[in-house]
């Protein structure tokens, strides 16, 4: 290769060198920024993650999957899965081979940014050529997968639903314009490479614009306006990067090691709640997974604008958007780069100021421990909404007696709140006090299983609770292992279940399977057709603040019909709350799975 | 004061003269359906506080609109947010959201 | 031949109807799904406030309306309407032809066990008003028979006033109905506490107010202000009930040996297929709309179809059976119009 200009610089590369470092240097500032607001301890347990082999090796396999490959969206949808990981891996699969092109023709010129970007700019074909072929042909073959890429973007802007989309994000101004600059860039790129092609050489693509172009464009006056065009294009888009939805591209580079490293949300705003807010794609993914897009008032509610507002510091929305989430924790479970909704509302809650200061010197524990009597092996702590649902207490007491366990039940006469509602308003505090009580109480009993029927409790038991030495233990589970031990064995019955996964016990703490088990070994199990990690929540939940009950109807009206998809006999929960929200609407018997099971078996 | 036995207590009677009603005014603006209570009493009954600190959403709510404002925080401040109040409601109140509601929007240094 | 006037429903107030219309001269055709006539009525065993035997009510109107065409059993088919008749297919094969439709389909007693906190269906103390008058009326349950009541409870309200139940509208008989079950229970039980819990008495008709006064006067039985929240069980058996004693402003917790759940009139869902075919609207509490709920309760917005009784809203009996008279005449009088 030859190089046409001796300085290897032409005004054209200002727009793309100028965005270029200013992109490089707001994301260090960023970066140093964002690491400087973790709290120590996040922040030496991040720096140790670096140098620890495994979470890097981790950390190497996420960049690739997740931001060049998108394997979470070819999960969900392949067409959607092509058209993202089209762009992002072939744009720098170009970057890449750019680079590799100079620093084996002219290497001397590396240390030049522009230089790469646009080579065939400053170079021309020699004889020698024909070895650089191959390369020419990976250029010109990734720049076709980025254009597939592109028209298939264009395509989705008005036809979602062809990529698994019912309804997307809309666009705000920067991100429309970095849309567009970004549907600029490779087309542009084509173009200018096209003009050029035949002095510095091309491959199939652009030799063949080449030829088509001179057959009514000889003019080479065309050349430089073009170069300038495309250096224009990304220009803008790198300038208008940071303030637009693509500043996921450089955050989520930085999100991953810092999820492998352990990181949890502690502040609402700084460290990695910020950096998770800055990784949101604005892909929409989480509008058509929220229960409460059953409304389409409420689309305006999810995930992906809490991050923007947060971005634009609408504190009126911010705090509207937060109260209103029903906690069911689905956008995280889809979310592909991990941006934890639930977890960033928590956290958003914790910053409205209530005038009153709770005192829970009043609730005296030793009033519980006096009515424990005497010690057994299992303590079963019902809950709040397992007393308004007797049925499922009664069904469990009487299968522990089937299988001949001992237990006490720890709010049989009433019981102070686990302490999970009061977190999830963001006052870690006052469920602090409950939680120690809650504590006194159960070490006072001497059991050595805590059993729960409610996964609300169990979920705060299992994370928020100390409590070693002491297994805690949601019925399914206890019940599961019941019929494993033989302890008790259920008869088959002829009738079909539906599971329905409660979120806190699903997502919360990913029990999916033992329910399953217990479910198949009374009846016949069916699956509703979104299921799993991706069910419905039951519209009931206690997570949201502001969502009224008149509003809840139509939710619980869309999970049933999610359900139902294979017309069940019996739709069968693990969740109090879940069952009678259900029950209220529903044209077929609700049962919690301890009932089921109570039902099916035969007193010893 | 205590010679004859007993003391006037000169709070417990209501002036509704001298209630002001705007914070409440306030609240139901967020949640209209305050003034929808039937005083059937069911929060009270069913809350794991009420037994300790006398917490009833119900009597927070009148107290609010009879301008007793010092004992419906004396009974608010064991709530430990359970959400059976909500549960149990027949008329459906978002009972949660109202103490919630009710903690911000009355500020006990403004009383003062 | 005289007109044909199809009455769907075979409780009071279509009997008084039929009875009253064969006398102005007209051919009522009652269809009744059931094996048997008198509805609701006919399961219950005394009336309020008198203490007048259900048996004799029922008794009385199948004889006055013995010359009306009665299918038991049967359900409609289909309806089709031309011009202004209504031709009707019913469940047996039979179709016929008529000008006038009287709906009196009734309601439905809502389903205690809706309401999971009070655990009808899983304690066995616990029972409902329409079970109480079933053992009322001699048939065997072992749930009173032979049984010591100590303490008896009556809930007000199950399923009525209660928008979590999906019925936000008063049920209007169950405070007098309750009443009535705590002086019968009393009188059976003398030594027994009876206890009603109560949001409001509304005690609206002839007489009511005075049965109240007996109830607490002759029969010390306990009004307790406040809602029943939560019903638990303990080792013996007993149902343990929790609410709030609102006019004292405290919890309360009582044991009892029977809890007696007083189940709401709600709409009857079973009607939803006769309203599709008839095109009928509902009002918001699920009730059939009447064209005005003052002028003109007996009338539906479709030509030719009326109502009588608890299928527009809660009735009482001699409102159910004054309504039917109405309807009876109201029919007379378009027929009339018509010729």
């Amino acid at each position: 290769m030859n190089e046409l200009h001796p300085t290897g610089f032409d005004y054209f590369v200002l727009p793309f060198t100028i965005g270029m470092i200013f992109v490089l240097l707001w994301c260090l500032g960023g970066a140093i920024r964002i690491i400087a607001e973790l709290d120590s301890e996040d922040r030496k347990k991040f720096f140790k993650s670096l140098v620890n082999p495994k979470i890097m090796a981790k950390n190497i396999k996420e960049w690739f999957c997740d931001c060049l490959f998108h394997v979470k969206l070819w999960k969900r949808n392949k067409l959607l899965g092509y058209m993202h990981s089209s762009i992002a891996f072939g744009w720098f699969m170009i970057i890449l081979i750019g680079h590799i092109e100079v620093a084996l023709y002219i290497p001397e010129r590396l240390h030049q940014p522009w230089y790469p970007i646009f080579f065939r700019y400053f170079v021309a074909v020699t004889d020698s050529t024909m070895k650089g072929s191959f390369f020419f042909f990976l250029m010109d073959f990734f720049l076709l997968v980025v254009l597939s890429g592109i028209v298939l973007a264009i395509i989705k802007r008005a036809h979602s639903r062809m990529f698994g989309m019912r309804r997307t994000t809309r666009a705000s101004l920067t991100d429309l314009i970095g849309l567009y600059a970004l549907w600029f860039i490779f087309p542009l790129r084509l173009l200018a490479e096209g003009f050029t092609a035949d002095i510095s050489g091309g491959s199939f693509l652009t030799q063949s614009l080449n030829n088509v172009l001179h057959s009514f464009l000889s003019d080479e006056a065309n050349i430089l306006p073009t170069w300038w065009a495309y250096s224009i294009a990304l220009g803008v888009f790198m300038v208008i990067l940071p303030f637009s939805r693509y500043m996921h591209i450089p955050s989520e580079i930085l999100l991953i090691p810092m999820r492998n490293a352990g990181v949890k949300i502690r502040n609402p705003r700084k460290g990695i709640s910020k950096l998770q807010v800055y990784s949101c794609p604005a892909c929409g993914v989480c509008i058509d997974a929220c229960p409460m897009s059953a409304v389409k008032a409420n689309t305006r509610d999810t995930t992906v604008y809490l991050n923007r507002q947060i971005k634009r510091r609408n504190e009126r929305r911010i705090a509207e958007i937060s109260e209103k989430c029903l906690m069911c924790g689905k956008c995280t479970a889809v979310c592909p780069v991990g941006v934890e909704g639930d977890k960033l509302r928590i956290a958003q809650r914790s910053l409205t100021r209530y005038n009153l200061s709770p005192d829970y010197s009043t609730i005296d524990e030793n009033v519980f421990i006096d009515r424990l009597g005497e010690k057994k092996r299992i303590l079963y702590f019902a809950g709040c909404m397992t007393a308004l649902t007797p049925s499922i207490k009664k069904a469990l007491t009487s299968v522990m007696d089937k299988a001949g366990d001992e237990y006490t039940v720890m709010d049989e006469d009433g019981g102070i709140c686990c302490g999970r509602p009061m977190l999830m308003a963001g006052r870690t505090e006052s469920a602090r006090a409950m939680i120690e009580k809650n504590t006194n109480i159960i070490r006072s009993s001497g059991a050595t299983v805590l059993l729960l029927s409610c996964p609300i409790c169990y979920k705060v038991f299992k994370e928020n609770y100390d409590l070693e030495g002491i297994e805690i233990i949601h019925h399914t589970e206890y019940i599961d292992r019941l019929i494993a031990q033989g302890r008790i064995s259920p008869s088959r019955s002829d009738l079909s279940y539906v599971y329905h996964d409660p979120c806190e016990l699903g997502r919360g703490c990913g029990i999916y399977d033992a329910p399953r088990r217990v479910v198949a070994a009374a009846g016949t199990l069916v699956e509703a057709e979104k299921t799993g990690k991706e069910n419905i929540c039951c519209g009931g939940s206690l997570g949201s603040l502001t969502l009224g009950f008149d509003k809840r109807k139509v939710l619980t009206e869309n999970a049933l019909k999610n359900l139902t998809i294979a017309d069940p006999d019996t739709i069968v929960t693990a969740c109090p709350l879940c069952r009678s929200t259900f029950n209220r609407y529903a044209d077929r018997p609700v049962l919690d799975i301890a009932e089921i099971v109570d039902q099916a078996t035969e007193k010893k | 004061m205590n010679a004859f036995g007993f003391k006037l207590s000169p709070s417990s009677a209501i002036n509704l003269d001298k209630a002001d009603r705007s914070k409440f005014d306030e609240l139901c603006s967020i949640e209209p359906d305050a003034v929808r209570c039937m005083a059937c009493g069911s929060c009270s009954a069913t809350c794991p506080a009420s037994g300790f600190s006398g917490m009833s959403v119900r009597k927070v709510l009148l107290c609010l609109q009879r301008g007793k404002e010092e004992e419906a925080f004396k009974m608010m401040s064991a709530c430990m947010l359970c959400g059976k109040c909500t549960m149990v409601c027949p008329r459906g109140i978002n009972t949660r959201h109202l103490i919630l509601s009710v903690s911000r929007i009355y500020n006990k240094e403004e009383k003062k | 031949m005289n007109e044909i006037i199809v009455i769907v429903g075979g409780g009071i107030a279509g009997m008084e109807a039929a009875s009253q219309l064969i006398k102005l001269g007209y051919s009522p055709i009652i269809i009744e799904k059931s094996d048997r006539l008198g509805g609701h009525v006919a399961k219950w065993n005394r009336l309020f406030p008198d203490m007048t035997p259900a048996k004799d009510v029922v008794d009385s109107l199948i004889a006055s309306c013995k010359d009306a065409n009665i299918f038991l059993n049967t359900e409609i088919y289909s309806v089709n309407r031309l011009k202004d008749r209504y031709n009707i297919m019913l469940s047996n094969g039979v179709s016929i032809s008529a000008r006038h439709i009287l709906m009196t389909t009734g309601f439905k007693l809502f389903e205690a066990s809706k309401k999971e906190e009070y655990g009808y269906g899983i304690y066995n103390q616990v029972v409902t008003n329409a079970d109480l008058e079933h053992w009322f009326n001699g048939n065997a349950d072992s749930r009173m028979d032979g049984s010591q009541m100590g303490a008896v409870g009556f809930v007000h309200c199950v399923g009525s006033r209660d928008e979590k139940a999906r019925n936000s509208q008063c049920s209007k008989v169950c405070c007098i109905t309750a009443i009535k079950q705590a002086i019968e229970m009393k009188e059976k039980f003398p030594d027994a506490e009876i206890y009603c819990f109560y949001m409001d008495l509304r005690l609206f008709g002839k007489k009511f107010e005075d049965f109240y006064t007996k109830a607490q006067r002759d029969h010390g039985i306990h009004f307790i202000r406040g809602r029943v929240s939560e019903v638990g069980e303990n080792i013996e058996g007993k149902v343990i009930v929790k609410a709030e004693d609102t006019l004292l402003g405290k919890p309360i917790k009582v044991t009892l040996d029977l809890l007696v759940l007083m189940s709401g009139m709600v709409c009857n869902s079973e009607n939803a297929k006769v309203a599709s075919m008839l095109a009928l609207p509902n009002d918001s509490d699920g009730f059939f709309m009447s064209t005005d709920n003052i002028m003109n309760i007996n009338s539906s917005p479709k030509k030719g179809i009326h109502y009588a009784g608890a299928c527009t809203g809660p009735k009482t009996v001699p409102e159910t059976l004054a309504e039917a008279r109405a309807a009876a005449l109201e029919i007379h009088t378009s027929i009339k119009e018509q010729q």
